[in-house]
């Protein structure tokens, strides 16, 4: 599974370089271009990042969630899910930032290569904002009923959460 | 939604703080707070800046579309209410291709395209038909291949293997849509 994990990556990029090179693209120039957007992707997100981790850690550091959570602890901690994780698998459908800013938290306290550290990594990839994008995407062609849309991308998003857990404790 | 999500977070953190006597680490939290958010943009920007570079590569090659035109036969099967020559499905496949590659930012233009097309054989335009539907839920359960965002932050927190997300993530992701578009079938059927 790691080593399945290690050569994803080298060998995408031989693909990409190859297939560019195959079709005689300038492949460097296309680099630059994209790297040229990607910084401008980044700088235009870096407000929206600050702005989150404000707001995050303000509220991490209340402890509020834990005050809430409490309750649900005895229930949590028979299905073996570690309570620092909730924020995050709460705000995943709304907001990609928010959720990079607890990642980011938890790789503070905890490292990434705990087990708290790499379910945030997986919850981060596994699904998208689900709210955030029903909304952009409806509200360019004026669409208002929305009807099962939100019900069906939730338990998406549900089954990838629980996935993600299984998968921790089951390879790591 | 994000703006009340937003005062929400802080307001209640904030109170909860003083509530419960806690106003020195609210304190210092807010006042390290900058740092903090900085570090991680700037974690993250130098593996954005490579893959987006890479990912261009694959849009200007046509990789992008040959993927694309890989999954499109897939595509008539889970939306038999789109006529086959229809140009929203070419373009519902370049939106799951660039979403699969990591590309989001190229990936938001075909799916609003997408929509448009479908919108132009949506009989009641102020209501989400069908096809909308199973378009969203592919689109949101996210398929990824490499989450770049993870995997800088995971380098820059000093991971031994921060690849070794990458097959898990797929699996989960892959469990994720398929239970999405199970239930959207299910539900398609009872509506008949």
């Amino acid at each position: 599974m790691s080593l399945l994990s290690k050569i994803v990556i080298p060998l995408f990029v031989v693909i990409v370089i190859f297939y560019g090179f195959k079709k005689k693209i300038n492949v460097y120039d296309s680099f630059l271009a994209g790297a040229k957007e990607g910084l401008n992707i980044t700088l235009s997100i870096f407000p929206a990042i600050m702005a989150m981790v404000f707001a995050i850690n303000i509220f991490l550091d209340s402890n509020f969630i834990y005050f809430l959570l409490n309750h649900l602890r005895g229930f949590l901690d028979i299905l073996n899910i570690p309570l620092e994780i909730m924020p995050m698998a709460l705000l995943r459908p709304v907001s990609g930032t928010a959720t990079l800013a607890i990642m980011n938290e938890i790789f503070i306290q905890y490292g990434s290569d705990s087990y708290l550290g790499r379910l945030a990594s997986i919850l981060q990839g596994c699904t998208d904002t689900t709210i955030y994008v029903l909304a952009l995407y409806y509200s360019s062609i004026g669409i208002k009923k929305t009807r099962y849309s939100l019900g069906v991308g939730l338990f998406a998003d549900l089954v990838g959460i629980i996935t993600a857990f299984i998968l921790t404790m089951l390879l790591f | 939604m994000v703006n009340y999500i937003w005062i929400f977070l802080i307001l209640v953190g904030i109170f909860f703080s003083l509530l419960t006597g806690n106003l020195e680490t609210i304190n210092n939290s807010i006042l390290t707070n900058g740092k903090e958010g900085f570090d991680l943009i700037l974690s993250i920007l130098p593996i954005i800046v490579l893959w987006t570079g890479i990912m261009k590569i694959a849009e200007d090659s046509g990789l992008l579309k040959k993927f694309a035109s890989l999954v499109e036969p897939l595509l008539s099967r889970l939306f038999p209410s789109v006529p086959k020559n229809n140009p929203a499905l070419g373009y519902i496949a370049s939106n799951i291709a660039a979403n699969m590659l990591g590309l989001g930012s190229a990936a938001t233009p075909f799916g609003l395209k997408a929509m448009k097309e479908l919108q132009k054989i949506n009989p009641e335009k102020d209501t989400a038909s069908t096809p909308m539907i199973t378009f969203l839920v592919l689109n949101t359960a996210g398929v990824t291949i490499i989450p770049t965002t993870v995997l800088a932050l995971r380098i820059a927190h000093n991971s031994i293997n921060p690849s070794e997300i990458i097959i898990p993530g797929v699996i989960a992701t892959f469990c994720s849509s398929l239970a999405g578009l199970l239930l959207d079938y299910f539900i398609r059927r009872k509506n008949k």
